[in-house]
């Protein structure tokens, strides 16, 4: 692949000039001092984690595995438990993946492989932009106008047809699972499409044209060669979407109705992890309550840093299979 | 920078003619700071920039929540924080085996209006009683027309409409006044619930906030929320009268909020919720809002200059309670305030005297 083999040229011409000229000081300042901040960000890393864990320690302890299991959460009583939230924020992600993800890849494909040349850019420039907006702002406008859309007619005709699924099931309040998982839809979508457009426009143009050499239509052109090349890219770009959802804070508080409560209906009043550090962090007090508001961020740490895992694992893949395919 | 000290210099002088009980600025430029409850934070910087403008003392405030200010004042990071829920037993040993007694000086008092969205039901026309408020968020009684909020309401259609409970979601002073009074007038609350500044809600919406609360209300029919009473005053948000102990139906009001007080024994401590008084006034869903202060100051000129803006406070200070929306200390919550106030010392010296 072009980028790795000049990576590689790259670095021998700096280890070359490195030792023609041993007299460069500058040189090794300036490698020491990247070293040093490289360290930093690790360090950054691991404090954040050991802090974490010291201050959830009262919760930790008294809880154990139980706090992971429990649905309880009683500031009063101190009795607390994360399943809720765990289940919530997955919940709301996975539905803002499902309607974001069609959404992304489709507008990626027209993007890159379908949009006369003079709209591409500024397609690309607009859906970009809808990620620059403050979360704050996006959960405002779904709070006074997409919520009661959602509501009436959205909700109350879901409930009146299809009411007999536990999935439609409840009252149409408007705020929960549903609503959140649309506003999380909103935010990923620039960013899944993004990601995804660089994939499909990586893709080689030998192979579209190996294909439309053979005959193939545009169609099999798109889901037999370009599709399947930049797949790991594709589930990549679905990923870092995904790690996007489960930690966006604000505009899921404004719109998910903050109920703790574990519920198979979609209009379900619910709560996310990060919804609910963010409303009780401030008011709370009490080593264990505090504590437990830290252990769900320690919860809510090893969710995405398993994403991001599996997202650098895969982009690594694509680059590999796409060395190989050169 | 000339002009600057001038016109500070000017300020103060100013301060000193005004035929005011201001005390005299002091010598030294003192600036004070402070941190907690969001609920008083509009009265707090309107007092402070007051008080600058007056005597040169600078008093930086920051709104950090109850739960802050407590840490913060805990941990002498700050001069005085600022509460809207007495301090736990937990919290004064903490803060006490630290630095020696701290004190609760209420500044004014909130009440908590019940909002509601019935169709053709106006603000004020719905009558509810606390059993019956808390059965409401017990989820006990979950419709419109059940016969315990009909027989409150002869004259009024109720709808055959569940109830959509709304809750504030965020930890805050207002859900601790509101749940205060629960536990007061239902013992199945008391037992089950309990009273914090975040509970176990049995259902249904939490918003994030007054304006959250009010925007659940607003937006979904037949449902029911409580919010701060400046805040539904502002905004105009129609709310319900409430019973209280002397069975008198009560609108939440100022007037009514001040009334509170004086159907309660003030202990000296001042460490008292205002709830379910028996004035036959008074709202009953009523609570202080304190500044904590440390008995023992460990600076003689900032403990001087915060005795004194204190004493301020609970007196001239009271003039911008009403513009404000909040409701004025009266009676005896002053004179318990200003022994509190008279108390503070250093090094065993008395900072201010009457």
């Amino acid at each position: 692949m072009d980028k790795s083999r000049s990576d590689t040229s790259h670095s021998a011409a700096v280890s070359d000039i490195g030792t023609a000229s041993r007299a460069h000081i500058g040189d090794k300042i300036f490698s020491r001092l990247t070293l040093i901040f490289g360290l930093l960000i690790v360090a950054i890393l691991v404090g954040l984690l050991v802090a974490l864990n010291f201050d959830a320690w009262p919760a930790i302890q008294k809880f154990g595995l139980s706090f992971i299991t429990s649905t309880e959460w009683d500031p009063v009583n101190e009795e607390f438990g994360a399943l809720p939230a765990i289940y919530g924020t997955l919940l709301s992600s996975l539905i803002g993946l499902v309607i974001a993800v069609p959404i992304s890849l489709g507008s990626a494909i027209f993007l890159s492989e379908l949009a006369p040349q003079w709209m591409r850019k500024p397609c690309s420039f607009l859906i970009e932009m809808l990620a620059a907006i403050p979360s704050v702002i996006i959960g405002l406008w779904g709070l006074y106008v997409m919520v009661p859309f959602i509501r009436n007619p959205i909700e109350v005709w879901l409930g009146s047809n299809l009411g007999f699924l536990p999935l439609f099931s409840g009252p149409p309040f408007g705020v929960g699972f549903l609503s959140a998982g649309i506003i999380l839809a909103i935010m990923v979508i620039p960013i899944i499409t993004a990601v995804s457009r660089e994939a499909v426009s990586a893709v080689p143009l030998t192979q579209r044209e190996a294909m439309l050499a053979l005959g193939a239509t545009r169609w099999e052109t798109i889901t037999r060669s370009v599709l399947p090349y930049c797949r790991s890219g594709l589930m990549g770009a679905v990923i870092l979407g995904l790690a996007r959802a489960l930690g966006e804070t604000m505009a899921v508080t404004m719109v998910i109705g903050n109920a703790y409560v574990l519920s198979p209906s979609l209009f379900s009043p619910g709560a996310t992890i990060a919804s609910k550090v963010a409303s009780e962090f401030s008011e709370a007090s009490g080593d264990v309550y505090i504590g437990s508001l830290i252990e769900l961020a320690l919860v809510l740490f090893a969710i995405t840093l398993l994403v991001n895992i599996i997202a650098r694992l895969l982009v690594w893949r694509t680059v590999s299979v796409r060395g190989i395919g050169e | 920078m000339a002009i600057a000290v001038i016109l500070v210099a000017a300020i103060a002088l100013a301060g000193c003619s005004a035929p005011t009980t201001v005390p005299a600025a002091p010598a030294k430029s003192v600036n004070l700071t402070g941190a907690g409850a969001t609920f008083p934070a509009p009265l707090y910087t309107k007092w402070f920039d007051e008080y600058n403008k007056i005597t040169g003392v600078k008093v930086n405030y920051q709104p950090i929540g109850s739960g802050g200010g407590i840490s913060q004042i805990t941990e002498g990071t700050v001069d005085f924080g600022a509460t809207d829920g007495i301090m736990t037993a937990e919290e004064l040993s903490k803060a006490e085996t630290k630095n020696g007694p701290i004190l609760h000086i209420p500044t004014t008092s909130g009440s908590v209006a019940i909002i509601y969205n019935l169709a053709n039901i106006g603000s004020g026309q719905l009558k509810l009683s606390g059993d019956v408020l808390a059965d409401i968020y017990l989820k006990k009684i979950t419709k419109w027309n059940d016969p315990a909020i009909a027989a409150l309401n002869p004259d009024l259609k109720l709808p055959d409409a569940p109830i959509a409970v709304v809750f504030r979601s965020d930890g805050s002073g207002t859900t601790y006044i509101f749940t205060n009074y629960l536990t007061k007038v239902s013992q199945e609350w008391s037992n089950k619930i309990g009273n914090a500044k975040s509970v176990k809600w049995p259902g249904d919406i939490g918003g994030q906030g007054n304006a959250g609360v009010a925007g659940q209300v607003q937006q979904i029919p037949n449902s029911i929320g409580y919010v701060e009473l400046a805040y539904a005053k502002q905004n105009k948000l129609g709310w319900s009268k409430l019973k209280n102990t002397a069975g008198n139906l009560v609108e939440p009001s100022l007037e009514a909020t001040t009334r509170a007080a004086e159907g309660v024994s003030l202990p000296d401590d001042m460490k008292v919720m205002l709830t379910n008084s028996s004035n036959p006034e008074a709202y009953p869903i009523v609570g202080f809002t304190w500044i904590l202060a440390y008995v023992n100051q460990k600076n003689k000129d900032k403990g001087e200059a915060l005795a004194q803006m204190l004493w301020w406070a609970i007196h001239d200070g009271q003039q911008y309670t009403e513009p404000l929306t909040y409701a004025s200390l009266a009676g005896a919550a002053v004179s318990k305030a200003e022994n509190a106030i008279l108390s503070m010392k250093y090094q065993g010296q008395a900072l201010i005297t009457r």
